[in-house]
């Protein structure tokens, strides 16, 4: 425990390229990043599919067949080629080993629950209402911003959340291919044996904590965002929720 | 990748079958066991969830925080005090699948209708009876969903137990790791490529299994 102490107040550990401030800002770079990316890939697919209900079935099958692949290998399939095009497209190799295979699994692995949420939240808005907008008058672009997109907001709040924990985790992961990030300080300690350990457990500590303070946030956002009837309603009756547990089962389970 | 590596090198695979043979092994062990232990615990704390509803949140939320914590973290955690050994690793990877396996035994038996819990105490089972002849075998469908989710995540999440395994229980990670460490892509193409299709196979197996064990729920109307 004082090993512990000592290794959160020694100074050396607050500055440089393997302090705490740096590690933890190219944790949220690399995360950031994917995330940014596969936002940009999923939700636009999500939402042309959850629209018009077209092409559903693909995607959700390339959904699953994607949260099927381990994280740990889906960040080293691509390594071959991060590698070999290193001198071909002009960067550093090592960018290519500790950087873009990590980037691209992790771009990988955010899409699946973010695809399947954004469906799912537009599948979920009665269609009543989306009748009854058309019968306004309303465009289709109108009925996707102004009914579908705020009634789905909180389940895709929900499919960002578990995308984000995801990718937390794996960045974590990264720290084996060398990559930054604070799965440094565990992997690093790994390797030293017992003096290794206060840096294992001060590493663990700072993801862990990452990655609940997140999950926090994001359940707190996706609450705000719950429609206000829903949210009392849900009070009475804690038990088991019959149809929504199964449901959330299908885009949830995305440990790493 | 230096000049003139091949990407992937059969021969290297059939000259070290052995090898790669009990590192399947090992992996198999680093999942079984965990989902074994998972199935026990889930089943225990479901069926209490359903007698007693006011737990269903409280139990949600630990297994929820439990699953939240990143597993090169969590291994991390109980290297101190647990040591680099196997249970260091099961521990975590068991509590990886509590959540997935609480909520689908909880959903299963939740949706069990309430006439046909009635019709089977009006015909004199027992409470004992009644979860073991009626409710668990309706559950079964919505069980083995949670079940399949849990064995595909545990098999990648025992990947990365690699770390802590080593040579000893480090299964196909690590052929992975030691494949990036002496760079060379058969090895760790190879550990990942049989992860995924150790994930695709589990699939697979547990639908067939349920199809097996639920026949009248895949029954064809018209008999087929």
């Amino acid at each position: 425990m004082d090993t512990i102490v000592a290794f959160f107040t020694d100074p050396a550990n607050w500055s440089g390229d393997t302090g705490i401030p740096n590690r933890l800002f190219e944790h949220l770079y690399i995360s950031g990043s994917s995330v940014v990316l596969a936002l940009l890939i999923a939700v636009p697919i999500g939402l042309y599919i959850g629209h018009t209900n077209r092409g559903s079935g693909v995607a959700i099958n390339l959904a699953n067949i994607g949260r099927a692949i381990p994280s740990y290998s889906m960040m080293v399939i691509p390594l071959p080629l991060t590698l070999t095009l290193a001198p071909v497209l002009g960067y550093d190799p090592g960018f290519g080993l500790t950087f873009l295979p990590i980037f691209i699994a992790m771009t990988f692995l955010a899409i699946p629950p973010l695809l399947v949420s954004t469906y799912a939240g537009l599948r979920s808005v009665d269609r009543d209402l989306i009748e009854s907008g058309r019968g306004m008058g309303l465009s289709e672009r109108q009925i996707l911003s102004q009914i579908e997109i705020p009634l789905a907001s909180s389940i895709l709040v929900g499919g960002f959340r578990t995308a984000t924990l995801q990718v937390i985790a794996t960045a974590t992961i990264g720290a084996i291919l060398g990559g930054g990030g604070l799965g440094r300080f565990i992997f690093d300690g790994l390797s030293q044996g017992v003096a290794g350990y206060p840096s294992i457990y001060s590493g663990a500590i700072l993801v862990s904590g990452l990655a609940i303070g997140v999950d926090l946030l994001l359940a707190w956002v996706q609450r705000r965002l719950t429609p206000r009837a829903l949210r009392t309603a849900r009070r009475p009756t804690a038990g088991p929720p019959t149809l929504s547990a199964d449901e959330d089962l299908q885009w949830s389970a995305t440990a790493a | 990748m230096p000049p003139g590596t091949k990407v992937f090198d059969p021969g290297w695979v059939a000259d070290h079958v052995g090898q790669i043979v009990e590192r399947i092994l090992q992996h198999l062990e680093l999942t079984i066991l965990p989902l074994i232990l998972g199935i026990l615990i889930s089943l225990v704390l479901a069926i209490w969830a359903v007698r007693q509803q006011r737990v269903y949140a409280p139990i949600t939320a630990i297994t929820g925080l439990l699953y939240t914590i990143p597993s090169l973290a969590a291994f991390a955690l109980l290297v101190p005090i647990t040591g680099i050994e196997l249970i260091t690793a099961l521990i975590p990877l068991t509590t990886y699948t509590l959540l997935i396996l609480f909520r689908s035994f909880a959903s299963g038996f939740t949706s069990v209708p309430a006439d046909i819990l009635e019709a089977a105490e009006g015909m004199g089972y027992t409470r004992r009876q009644r979860l073991f002849r009626v409710e668990l075998p309706l559950a079964v469908p919505l069980m083995i969903a949670g079940v399949r989710l849990a064995s595909v995540t545990t098999i990648g999440l025992a990947t990365v137990a690699a770390v802590l395994g080593g040579e000893k229980f480090g299964g196909l990670g690590q052929l992975i790791t030691e494949g990036i460490q002496t760079f060379f892509p058969t090895k760790y193409l190879l550990g990942a490529v049989l992860s995924v299709v150790l994930a695709f196979s589990a699939d697979f197996l547990l639908v067939r299994f349920e199809r097996f064990i639920t026949p009248w729920a895949h029954a064809r109307v018209g008999g087929g």
